[in-house]
């Protein structure tokens, strides 16, 4: 099965790449690990008449320490975010939703910034990204621009980001006390993508949980925070109690038909697998307390 | 566009059309045919190769994406008329039926075993958690990996 018959672009730097987007417009694919195009294009779903292959951009790959920030290059691939010490010490989360992507051969190819681009419901590094309280970095004709996940998850598929624009940076704060995190989701028996994934984010003094950001995919359109379960986490002890009465309000403000549906898993299910997987997102955070 | 190429060890220059996958360089230009395509659909293994040290699904790879780069096919693990461990571990332990998904199989766990010299059987079902095969049933395989991961 061949995708279809495109021009082919390959990019050495992050400005020839803006370029090429600037005079192709709205024909033209950024490519990175490939591993939504391809097979969008093999099924015919997307066909770019222009490919810009970004994947030789050195400039755009590698995990760094910068202060009180883990710095991650949108080309960083899932393999090497789950493998990070980095990663795993100081934004733990982002490291489980790494690791469980897909399988081995689509962690060795799929890249974080394809990943949160491509905004899929039912990926899942964007809950992770979002939770931790991440910064996507992107630049466009008109310089660079600093985009919260919080901002940055619109909708099915839909993102902040502009067609003439490059996610050049994923930003996570790493600083500042003690904090734990954990992502942990229903896995589609088929193709592995989240049915529902949710990750947590607890800061701790002591026993207490001083705030907490807790956010889900595959339930709904996009990433979304679960306010619900961060407001009775906040100023809790942490305890089985507190995890329960979290789990419990996991679904607080939304309504039925805010939760996806399709022929696998109905809109009840998700709405209960949600409780299920707040609670267990938070029991696996804190025991790494 | 021409790419270059080093497969099994060998230096290749191609000419490729940029929308050809890189399974259909190694099958239909190089005659390498021992990768299968089974899915087609990124999901199913059976065309898994090491690229630059990773096993990757070369249905999901355009070759231009693989250009410059160094590929290992089933093709290239036997050394010198000796099979590799291996495959005479599939061939011992019966972990294969048709045989379709079997040079993904192998490729994958290669890859495993570069990366985890001593696997536990969960390890070993997670590593291989992206190949698919519809006869044997998998405990054959994980056998085998497990036989290979002792000889090598
Ligand atoms: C079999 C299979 C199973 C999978 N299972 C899962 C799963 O369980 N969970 C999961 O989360 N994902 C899963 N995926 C998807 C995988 O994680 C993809 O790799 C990822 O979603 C896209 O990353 P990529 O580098 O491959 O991007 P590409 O496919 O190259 O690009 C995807 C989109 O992002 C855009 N883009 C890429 N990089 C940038 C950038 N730097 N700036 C702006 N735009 C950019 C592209 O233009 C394109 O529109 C699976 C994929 C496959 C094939
Ligand atoms: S043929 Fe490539 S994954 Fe099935
Ligand atoms: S042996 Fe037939 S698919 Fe695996």
């Amino acid at each position: 099965m061949y995708p279809p018959k495109f021009d082919y672009y390959r990019a050495t730097s992050v400005d020839e790449a803006l370029s090429l987007l600037q005079q192709h417009g709205d024909n033209a694919k950024l490519l990175a690990g490939g591993h939504s195009l391809i097979p969008l294009m093999k099924t015919r779903l997307a066909q770019p008449a222009v490919l810009i292959d970004i994947g030789r951009i050195d400039a755009l790959k590698g995990i760094q320490v910068d202060g009180d920030t883990l710095r991650i290059g949108p080309l960083t691939t899932h393999a090497d975010i789950a493998a990070s010490e980095d990663v795993q010490g100081r934004a733990a989360a982002l490291a489980d939703a790494a690791g469980v992507v897909g399988d081995v051969q689509v962690r060795n190819r799929g890249t974080i910034g394809g990943n949160l681009a491509h905004a899929d419901p039912a990926s899942d590094l964007p809950a992770a990204v979002l939770a931790l309280g991440g910064e996507i970095e992107v630049r466009g004709p008109n310089g660079s621009r600093t985009v919260a996940a919080d901002d940055f998850f619109q909708g099915l598929f839909t993102t902040a980001l502009g067609g003439d624009e490059i996610i050049t940076a994923i930003r996570i704060p790493a600083g500042g006390g003690k904090r734990v995190s954990a992502y942990v989701k229903f896995p589609h028996p088929a193709s592995g993508y989240a049915v529902v994934g949710v990750a947590a984010v607890l800061e701790l003094d002591g026993q207490t949980i001083t705030s907490a950001r807790v956010a889900a995919n595959g339930a709904f359109e996009c990433a979304k925070r679960l306010t619900g379960a961060e407001q009775a986490l906040a100023g809790a002890t942490a305890s089985d109690e507190a995890i329960a009465a979290a789990a419990q309000r996991a679904a607080e403000g939304f309504n039925a038909d805010d939760f996806m549906s399709d022929i696998f898993a109905s809109s009840e299910y998700r709405a209960h697998l949600l409780g299920v997987y707040t609670r267990r997102a938070l029991q696996k955070a804190l025991e790494r307390a | 566009m021409h790419i270059s190429l080093t497969v099994n060890g060998q230096p290749y220059t191609v000419d490729v059309e940029p929308r050809m996958l890189l399974v259909h360089v190694l099958r239909d230009v190089l005659d390498l045919t021992g990768t299968n395509v089974g899915c087609d659909t990124s999901q199913c293994g059976a065309c898994t190769v090491i690229m630059d040290g990773r096993a990757v699904k070369s249905c999901t790879v355009l070759a231009v994406q693989a250009d410059g780069s160094e590929i290992l096919t089933i093709e290239g693990l036997a050394k010198d008329g000796e099979l590799h461990p291996l495959q005479e571990a599939f061939w011992n332990n019966h972990g294969l039926q048709c045989g379709y998904c079997t040079p993904g199989m192998i490729m994958t766990a290669y890859y495993l075993l570069q990366t985890n010299p001593n696997p536990s059987e969960e390890e070993i079902r997670h590593g291989l958690e992206g190949n698919i095969c519809r006869c044997t049933g998998y405990h054959n395989i994980v056998r085998a990996v497990q036989e290979a991961a002792q000889r090598m």
